[in-house]
């Protein structure tokens, strides 16, 4: 017992050290650096920064609500319908959320215009409907349906048992996914910088530009501050939420709580694909965009992004951008899969033996989800220089600062399934003669070998379109796609729009074929993870 | 010469689960534990297992104590009250699982699972998928994994309790046979005192984590050691038993009261 002990004990300290220097010290270096210079009181003083949180935290508001109004009735559909195509629907709803922001604003861009808060609220809530769906369709889908059964017997209509029954029972996966959503919602980035401008902002885009354009680190601190507070909030709520979903819920496998719609409930399916029909426009807008110039369809843009047009813009060719993306990418996921499996071990074990603990860990593990990545990727410029190596200019800080935003996805991934198995069986296995790692291997990893595939392709989808921390990081010859997407669209020019939107498309592509993959690869095994 | 517990006491949270128990179990001897459930008896089972760490005494098989060996290094087979088969492999592969983690090459594997699928009654079943089986066939195969390395001392968690009536009587009787052919030692946890009657050389009684009386079945069912023994066990072994719980009727009492056991 005691070998097992310090086992979790390492097997605990090392993400927790991980996240510790690439992510809390780079972050308090950058709070410090601001609050040391006494700028902190005239930037909270400035009436200039409560409209800022007040249209961070509205339209992160706006947004939540609608992506809540689409995403419900899409949970019901994969959670109850027993209809043909419901793959396909789960594919197509997850498909935004793994998109790179960039593409989507971009994709809005080519929808909507430049044009403002709508843009904005519908960009948001495209991506997080997927966030709904999924969370609140996984509990659904397990949502023991005799309990509707029974109220309805005792007389209730069926919207009276919906509303007093299932409701009710769902309140935490919707707490839950509230939260997440509307955290996401708070810290965009990308989005809000293209389809913003100079008019709207965010206290994330604020962060970004007084670190980067006016060097005013006082302020930037002092909203990284300010956003830190709303996140921890946020945070506290789901895990109070998620506590609750673990615990008290009569659940059953999903096979036995779908059926086919009758009446009114048609009328939910026809929301849900209307949902769907809405989240492909942006898709098909930006793709359209993409092979259209104003002489007609030409190929322009991806035949220019491959040649010497965009070696002359980026500096290198749009090729060795891609390249340098997917392998960035790559070693992200291996560092992020790494520590994020490492971490749900310990935590699926902790919480057995100590749940204080395990609960403070899993907080710790979340937060780089919700602190600005921009104030993470300037913290490394102001702190890394201090460790051996130099690593400040080190090609290697890309992928340790994408990995950091990929890791809380996949302990998110994974930790449920594990959770799920029950003791006993590693119990039956430890009095058969095996060792806790091979308890490990016989029990857990085939239990959990499809949620590893799939944590490890959407960890690296979402390493792909990263940007608030890429776009700082990078080396100017040595650009991902998103971080050349940004420097595309800021050079005037059709044809650099054009290479923008061909980029876009790119990614896209990648997008898809991961999440399709992951998809065919978690069929059968009940999406159990909360994303 | 077998297992020993000495003075072992067991803390689950802030409770005292298991307290100050001292118990032997000879070489091929089968004892049951016996109580209501909430006593601590598959805490007690637990611990000598190695799953619960003891907060004083200790585990000792033939006389060296066990404190620092951990679960997969004691040798000991363990059955639940529900299975808990590998669902990610077959009946062979299940039975085998012991003998895989000893090193055991494959053909003496194979011959070990036919002989215990024999053993217990579903001789053929291998290629089975365990979610195809029955929950009588489920504990059988439990049973024939636990069996299957050769377990110097063989943990029964409630192994019947789980099935129905009919189902555990037979199996019962089946279970009796088998643990003797295996030539077995045995400690089976139950609430069942018709089981630990059916299964057991020895009964140990087991009431508030304190063990309160040890003894063959016959010398328990006749004097017991105090009136709560009694009224646990019912106070004679002639009386009629109940039907559905199996627990005795006393005399006394109107047949329509008992009769709400069976829902």
């Amino acid at each position: 017992m005691r070998g097992t002990k310090i086992a979790l004990g390492v097997g605990a300290a090392v993400p927790l050290l991980f996240l510790a220097v690439f992510f809390a010290w780079p972050v308090a270096a950058i709070i410090g650096l601001g609050l040391g210079e006494s700028g902190v009181g005239a930037v909270l003083a400035d009436s200039q920064t409560w409209e800022l949180v007040a249209f961070t935290l509205g339209q992160a508001a706006a947004s939540t609500v609608v992506a809540l109004l689409a995403g419900l009735p899409v949970a019901y559909l994969l959670a109850r319908c027993a209809v043909r195509g419901r793959g396909f629907v789960r594919l197509i709803v997850t498909i935004p959320f793994v998109l790179p922001t960039l593409v989507v604003g971009m994709a809005f861009r080519s929808l909507l215009g430049d044009s403002g808060v709508i843009a904005i609220v519908l960009a948001n809530a495209f991506f997080n409907v997927a966030v709904v769906a999924r969370t609140v369709g996984g509990l659904w889908a397990n949502l023991d349906l005799r309990a509707e059964d029974a109220a309805r017997a005792l007389g209730a209509s069926r919207w009276r048992a919906f509303t007093s029954v299932t409701l009710p029972a769902l309140a935490p996966a919707i707490g839950s996914a509230l939260a997440v959503v509307f955290l996401f919602c708070a810290t965009s980035f990308g989005v809000v910088l293209v389809l913003g401008g100079s008019e709207y902002r965010t206290l994330e885009t604020e962060i970004y530009l007084r670190t980067v354009q006016l060097l005013d680190l006082p302020g930037a601190a002092a909203l990284s501050l300010v956003q830190l507070v709303a996140v921890v909030g946020a945070l506290l709520a789901g895990a109070i939420a998620r506590r609750r979903r673990e615990t008290a819920l009569a659940l059953r496998r999903s096979a036995e709580t779908a059926r086919r719609p009758e009446g009114a409930e048609w009328v939910v399916v026809g929301a849900a694909l209307t949902v769907v029909v809405l989240l492909l426009l942006p898709v098909f807008s930006l793709i359209v965009q993409s092979l259209s110039t104003r002489d007609g369809w030409s190929l322009a843009g991806y035949t220019a992004l491959a040649g010497d047009a965009a070696e002359s813009t980026l500096g290198v060719s749009g090729l060795a951008a891609a390249v340098n993306s997917l392998r960035t990418a790559f070693d992200a996921t291996l560092l992020a899969m790494f520590l994020g499996v490492l971490a749900a071990v310990v935590l699926s074990q902790l919480r057995r033996r100590r749940g204080r603990l395990a609960e403070a860990m899993d907080m710790a593990l979340m937060l780089p989800l919700g602190v600005s990545a921009v104030t993470v990727g300037f913290g490394y410029l102001v702190t890394m220089d201090s460790l051996p190596g130099d690593l400040r200019s080190s090609p290697v800080l890309v992928p340790f600062a994408q990995a950091l935003v990929v890791m809380p996805l996949i302990i998110r991934t994974v930790l449920p399934v594990l959770r799920a198995i029950d003791d006993r069986l590693r119990q039956a296995a430890a009095t058969l003669g095996a060792s806790p790692l091979r308890v490990w291997r016989e029990v857990d990893l085939p239990f959990a070998g499809r949620s590893l595939l799939a944590a490890a392709g959407f960890g690296y989808v979402v390493a792909l379109g990263e940007f608030g921390a890429t776009s700082f990081l990078v080396r100017p010859d040595a650009p991902t796609l998103p971080v050349a997407v940004s420097r595309l669209i800021s050079r005037p020019g059709e044809l650099n729009v054009q290479m923008a939107y061909a980029s876009c498309v790119l990614l896209m592509i990648v997008t898809v074929a991961a999440v399709a993959l992951v998809e065919r690869v978690r069929v059968g095994s009940e999406a159990l993870g909360e994303f | 010469m077998g297992l020993r517990l000495s003075n072992l006491s067991v803390h689950y949270g802030q409770n005292l689960a298991v307290s100050g128990v001292h118990l032997e179990i000879g070489d091929g001897e089968v004892l049951a534990l016996l109580g209501p459930s909430g006593c601590g008896k598959s805490t007690l089972l637990r611990a000598v297992a190695g799953l619960e760490q003891s907060s004083s005494g200790a585990v000792a098989w033939d006389d060296v104590d066990l404190a620092g060996v951990p679960v997969h290094r004691r040798e000991f087979g363990l059955v639940f009250q529900d299975g808990q088969l590998f669902p990610h492999r077959d009946v062979a592969g299940n039975v085998a699982f012991g003998l895989r983690m000893r090193g055991a090459d494959k053909r003496a594997q194979a011959e070990r699972v036919a002989e215990l699928l024999e053993l217990v009654g579903l001789p053929g079943y291998g290629s089975r998928r365990t979610t195809e089986l029955s929950g009588g066939e489920q504990q059988r195969v439990a049973l024939a994994r636990a069996l299957a390395p050769r377990p110097k001392l063989l943990l029964l968690d409630e192994p019947l309790s789980a099935l129905d009536r009919a189902l555990r009587e037979q199996l019962a009787a089946d279970l009796a046979v088998l643990l003797r052919r295996a030539g077995a030692t045995a400690l089976l946890v139950t609430h069942d005192h018709g089981e630990a009657f059916a299964l057991a050389d020895r009964i140990a009684l087991m009431r508030k984590g304190k063990i309160v009386q040890t003894g063959t079945p016959h010398e328990v069912r006749k004097r017991p050691a105090d009136d709560d023994v009694a009224a646990f066990l019912g106070h004679t072994g002639e009386s009629a038993s109940c039907p559905c719980c199996g627990s005795p009727i006393p005399d006394s009492a109107v047949l329509g009261r008992h009769a709400r056991h069976g829902r």
